[in-house]
């Protein structure tokens, strides 16, 4: 009964998580979504049944995403009164984190991101994030410790910013 | 001690825990050596925990309407297009199955579909988004429910003030299916409550219930086949139900019966 459609819908939660991750944007992160469950239900006579659906539906992200940064297009954005409102649940220290960790993120590469997200929140191997990727397995481990290096030196950083320096 | 020299690469899988325990135990007395490694590998794993912390609650968001708005589409449409489209590419393949439910009831299919029989058509389609209901929820592994059977009054609190009218999950313990929870969707034209229940195999079923059915008095069972989903559905005045699960139609129709049997009891 686990058939190709139920995977796939399964997926779409993780999908949605990682896209928003990577867009920083919640309307670009969904329409990237809604792209690739598009193309990826079309497409899914040439899914190989006992292959990963997962790395198959993030292997189509991923070249859609490309896609999309590759014309310096102006982006168009709808503004409607749906807009959802933020999580507020978190403390007031969680969230200057958060939003510390959020703009780190969006300093990295594209590159660099979408490693780290697939291995840090995706919990992929790394041989499945080259699979969906479609890059060498040394690129993915050269891109990763790059972008935790670079998310570190950022982080680390934006403590020292505080005005309670620490002077040795 | 001879161990392997300990790469850039062997930090990284251990901070993800893609080592073997015994590679493992090599790096955790390198890092011991060598605190500035450490340090790094700290902050790695604060980084992992940080990405959690931020973004996992989008595995709990219900589709934003913003995409209603791009597609033109209704959110149910949204995904019944995507769910439909899934299950005649699955199928289509393996023997021209068609997206149609096929009662037993008493009428054909054929004449089911009849614009003069506006009642029978409706309450296909009560099956018909019971059953997607079905397939798009109960292979959630995380998230099946909006509120689960620990909070099993406030559940109930909860949907009947939304639906209107009291609705309350049927006890199936008797039966070997456990109350999971529950959650409310979009219907025709207005919310419907889907209770989940599983089985000790973890084996899966739903109740649909819907209350914007127009007064059938016929209360008869009826049973449909979505792809890999049995649906039994009956129309009892406002209330429309629907039991679906990939179990086979006698075990299906038993848990119906006993359903009938409760809410027919609540009712009176």
């Amino acid at each position: 009964m686990p058939d190709a459609s139920i995977q796939l819908l399964s997926c779409l939660p993780r999908l949605r998580r990682y896209a928003r991750a990577l867009m920083g944007s919640k309307m670009e992160a969904d329409d990237l979504v809604q792209v690739t469950v598009e193309r990826g239900w079309s497409r899914l006579a040439s899914w190989r049944r006992g292959s990963d659906m997962r790395v198959w539906l993030f292997s189509i992200m991923h070249n859609l995403h490309v896609d999309q940064l590759r014309p310096p297009s102006v982006s168009t954005e709808v503004l409607d009164g749906d807009t959802p409102m933020p999580q507020v649940n978190a403390s007031q220290a969680n969230r200057l984190e958060i939003r510390d960790m959020e703009s780190a993120l969006q300093q990295l590469s594209a590159e660099q991101r979408e490693v780290v997200l697939l291995v840090a929140l995706e919990e992929m191997t790394y041989d499945e994030v080259a699979a969906s990727l479609g890059v060498p397995l040394g690129t993915v481990m050269s891109r990763l410790s790059h972008g935790r290096e670079k998310l570190r030196a950022l982080m680390e950083g934006g403590a020292l910013a505080s005005p309670l320096k620490v002077i040795k | 001690m001879n161990t392997l020299p300990v790469t850039e690469a062997d930090l990284h899988a251990y901070v993800d825990g893609l080592l073997p325990p015994s590679r493992r135990v090599d790096i955790e007395a390198y890092l011991a050596a060598h605190p500035k490694e450490s340090g790094r590998v700290n902050a790695f794993r604060a980084q992992n925990a940080a990405l959690h912390a931020q973004f996992d609650h989008v595995l709990d968001e219900p589709l934003p309407n913003r995409l209603r708005g791009s597609t033109g589409l209704q959110r149910r449409d949204w995904w019944q297009r995507i769910v439909a489209g899934l299950l005649i590419a699955v199928i289509s393949g393996s023997g021209g199955w068609l997206l149609h439910t096929l009662p037993v009831a008493d009428v054909p299919l054929t004449q089911n579909v009849a614009a003069d029989n506006a009642a029978d058509q409706r309450s296909i389609s009560l099956a018909h988004e019971a059953a997607i209901a079905h397939v798009v929820y109960s292979p959630d592994v995380r998230h099946p429910v909006e509120i689960g059977a620990d909070q099993e009054e406030q559940l109930v609190a909860w949907l009947t003030k939304r639906m209107g009218s009291d609705v309350h999950p049927p006890k199936l313990g008797k039966l070997g299916y456990e109350l999971i929870g529950g959650r409310l969707l979009p219907g025709q034209r207005g919310p419907v409550a889907q209770f989940m229940y599983h089985d000790l195999a973890g084996q899966r079923l739903t109740l649909y219930v819907s209350t914007e059915q127009t007064h059938n008095k016929d209360n008869s069972f009826r049973f449909a086949q979505e792809g890999p989903v049995n649906v039994f559905y009956w129309i009892d005045g406002k209330f429309g139900y629907a039991l679906s699960a990939g179990t086979d139609k006698g075990e299906l129709a038993r848990i119906a019966t006993a359903v009938y049997e409760q809410v027919e009891h609540q009712r009176s």
